[in-house]
C-alpha cells in the first residue's frame, strides 16, 4: 500500500499549488522508495525516460512561426475576420471547430490541430473576437479566460472522440494487441464502430454545452 | 536513417536559442537562472541518449531545482498594438499562410512518405515519420513567416523566447510525468490500484461489473495521466475475466467502450499535463485547472452514456 504514497503526494502538491515538477519528483521518489529501490536507481530511471520522452517537446518548435505572426497581427487579424461574420458567436466558432477536429481525427488526421499550433494563434482569437466585437471594449480577464479554456477543451475532446474512429490508430492497436494476448481476437473495424455511438454523443453533449456558454455570455453582456 | 535521436536534436534547437537569448540578456536579474533551465533542457533533448542516465536524472533534478526556485523571467519587447493593427491591415489573409502550411506539410509528408522511404531509399525511421514530418513543417512555416513578415534579425529568437518564457516549466512537465509513469510501473503502484477496485465492489451482474470497469478505467487513467497505461491492467483485471469471459460480453463492445471511459479519465486530470495543462500555460490562463474546469462535466457525462451503452449492447440478452 505505502507505493500509492506518491499518488497521495500527487494530489496534496497539485492542490497546495506547489510547482508541479517538484511534486512529480517527490513523488517519484517516494513511491519508488516504498518499492524499494534507492535514490540512486531512481535518478537514473527519470533520466532515461525524461530522455525517452523527449519526443514530446517536437510540437514546440512551431512557437517561433507563431511569435513572428503574432508580432505581425496574427490574432488582431484572426478576430477581425470574426467581426466580419454577422452571425457568427463565441459557441458557434467553437462548435465548427470541434466539428472539423472530430471529423478529421475521425479520417486520420490528427495533426491538424493542437494547441500550440492550431488553438493559440487562430481558434481563440476567433471565439475571442466573436464575443469582443458588441463591447468595442476588451474582455475583462474573467471572461477571456473561461472563452480561451473552452477553445483549448474543443481541441482535446474533438481529438480524443474522433480518433478512436479510424482503425489504425493506436488505442485500437493497443486494444487487440491486449487480447489477442489472452487469446481474444477482435476486427480493428468493429472496435472503431463501437466508438461511432460515444462520438456521436460527445459532439452532442459538448456542442449543447457550447450553445449555453453562448447563452451564459449573452446575460452577462 | 533519420531516428528520434536526430528529431530530438531538432528539438532542442529551439530551448538552446532561447538559452543563449537568456545568457546575452544583461540587465535580467533572472539572466542565469532562466539560462541554466532553458540550456539544460536542449542538452537532455540534443545529447541524452548518449549521456549516462545517472548523470541526465542529475540534470533533470537541477531544472526542477532551478524551477522550484522560480524563473521569473523579465519581459522581452515585442511589437506594440497600434504596429499589430497596421501590419495586419498591410498582410491581411497571407497571416494565415505560415500557420496552415505547417499542418499541411505535417500531413503530406505523412501521407507521402508513410513507410519512410524517399525515392526508394530507407531514409527515415517509419515509426517517425508524423515526427519528422512536424519537424519539417515547423521549419517550412518559420521560413515562410520570416519571408512574408520581414522582421527584424533578432526577432525570431526574441519572439521564440516571449512565448516559451510565458509557457515556461510547464513545457517541461509532460516528460517529467512520463518518467514519472515509468516509476509506477517500476514500483507496481498498477498492479495495487487495480486490486482495489476489484476487492471493494461486489460485481455480480453485468451493471455491477461495467460500472466498475468503466469508472476504474477513468479513475485509473487520472492517475497514471494515460489511458494506454490504464487499459491493459484494468482489462487484465475486469474486462477480460469479468465482462467477457464471465458475462459473455462483445470483446469489441467492452475494449472499445473501456478506452474510451480512459479518456473520459484523460480530460479530468492534471497528470495528463500535455493536453491540460500545457495548453492553460500556453494560453496564458490565470488557474492552471482552467482547461480540467471547463472539460469535467462533457467526461461525466459522457462516461454515463458508456456505461450505457456497453451495459445495453455488449451482453447477450441485455440487462439480467
Amino acid at each position: 500500500m505505502l507505493v500509492l504514497s506518491g499518488i497521495a503526494i500527487i494530489i496534496i502538491g497539485f492542490a497546495l499549488g506547489v510547482n508541479p515538477l517538484l511534486v512529480v519528483t517527490v513523488a517519484a521518489l517516494a513511491s519508488a522508495a516504498a518499492a524499494g529501490f534507492g535514490p540512486v536507481a531512481v535518478i537514473a530511471m527519470i533520466g532515461r525516460a525524461f530522455v525517452d520522452a523527449r519526443f514530446l517537446a517536437v510540437p514546440f518548435l512551431a512557437l517561433p512561426m507563431i511569435g513572428l505572426l503574432e508580432r505581425a497581427g496574427l490574432r488582431e487579424k484572426a478576430r477581425d475576420i470574426v467581426r466580419g461574420l454577422r452571425r457568427a458567436t463565441t459557441g458557434r466558432v467553437l462548435l465548427g471547430y470541434l466539428a472539423l477536429r472530430q471529423i478529421t481525427a475521425a479520417l486520420g488526421l490528427v495533426s491538424l490541430g493542437g494547441h500550440v499550433q492550431m488553438v493559440r494563434p487562430i481558434v481563440a482569437p476567433m471565439a475571442e473576437g466573436a464575443e469582443e466585437r458588441d463591447e468595442r471594449q476588451p474582455l475583462d480577464p474573467e471572461t477571456r479566460d473561461r472563452i480561451r479554456a473552452h477553445a483549448a477543451a474543443v481541441d482535446n475532446i474533438g481529438v480524443f472522440f474522433g480518433e478512436d474512429v479510424f482503425i489504425a490508430i493506436g488505442s485500437i492497436l493497443l486494444i487487440r494487441a491486449i487480447l489477442e494476448q489472452d487469446g481474444v481476437a477482435v476486427a480493428p473495424l468493429d472496435v472503431a464502430l463501437w466508438a461511432i455511438p460515444t462520438a456521436v454523443a460527445a459532439f452532442l453533449i459538448h456542442g449543447a454545452r457550447l450553445l449555453l456558454l453562448d447563452r451564459r455570455l449573452r446575460r452577462r453582456a | 536513417m533519420i531516428g528520434l535521436d536526430a528529431i530530438g536534436m531538432a528539438a532542442a534547437t529551439l530551448p538552446a536559442a532561447v538559452a543563449v537569448h537568456h545568457a546575452c540578456d544583461r540587465g535580467a536579474p533572472t539572466r542565469w537562472r532562466n539560462a541554466g533551465f532553458w540550456g539544460l533542457f536542449a542538452a537532455l533533448l540534443g545529447v541524452g541518449p548518449w549521456l549516462p542516465d545517472l548523470l541526465a536524472g542529475c540534470l533533470v533534478l537541477v531544472m526542477v531545482g532551478l524551477a522550484t526556485w522560480g524563473l521569473r523571467p523579465s519581459a522581452v519587447a515585442s511589437s506594440d498594438a497600434e504596429q499589430r493593427a497596421a501590419s495586419a491591415a498591410r498582410l491581411g489573409g497571407r497571416l494565415f499562410v505560415p500557420a496552415l502550411m505547417l499542418p499541411a506539410v505535417t500531413l503530406a509528408g505523412t501521407l507521402s512518405v508513410g513507410k519512410g522511404r524517399i525515392g526508394g531509399v530507407a531514409l527515415i525511421d517509419p515509426k517517425q515519420v508524423t515526427l519528422v514530418a512536424l519537424v519539417a513543417g515547423s521549419i517550412v512555416a518559420l521560413l515562410l513567416a520570416v519571408r512574408l513578415t520581414r522582421p527584424p534579425r533578432t526577432a525570431p529568437v526574441a519572439e521564440a523566447r516571449r512565448l516559451v518564457d510565458s509557457i515556461g516549466w510547464a513545457m517541461v512537465l509532460p516528460q517529467m510525468l512520463a518518467a514519472l509513469g515509468g516509476v509506477f510501473a517500476m514500483a507496481g503502484v498498477g498492479k495495487v490500484v487495480a486490486s482495489g477496485v476489484v476487492n471493494v465492489v461486489a460485481l455480480d451482474t453485468p451493471l455491477a461489473g461495467t460500472i466498475a470497469y468503466c469508472v476504474g478505467m477513468a479513475l485509473f487513467t487520472m492517475v497514471l495521466g494515460n489511458a494506454f497505461a490504464a487499459f491493459p491492467i484494468m482489462t487484465a483485471g475486469i474486462g477480460l475475466p469479468l465482462l467477457i469471459r464471465h458475462f459473455g460480453g462483445d470483446p469489441a463492445v467492452v475494449a472499445a467502450l473501456g478506452m474510451l471511459s480512459g479518456f473520459c479519465g484523460t480530460l479530468m486530470t492534471p497528470m495528463a499535463a500535455n493536453f491540460n495543462l500545457v495548453p492553460a500555460a500556453v494560453l496564458e490562463l490565470r488557474d492552471r485547472f482552467g482547461v480540467i474546469r471547463v472539460q469535467w462535466p462533457t467526461a461525466l457525462m459522457l462516461l454515463a452514456f458508456n456505461i450505457t451503452v456497453l451495459t445495453l449492447c455488449a451482453f447477450p440478452g441485455g440487462l439480467r
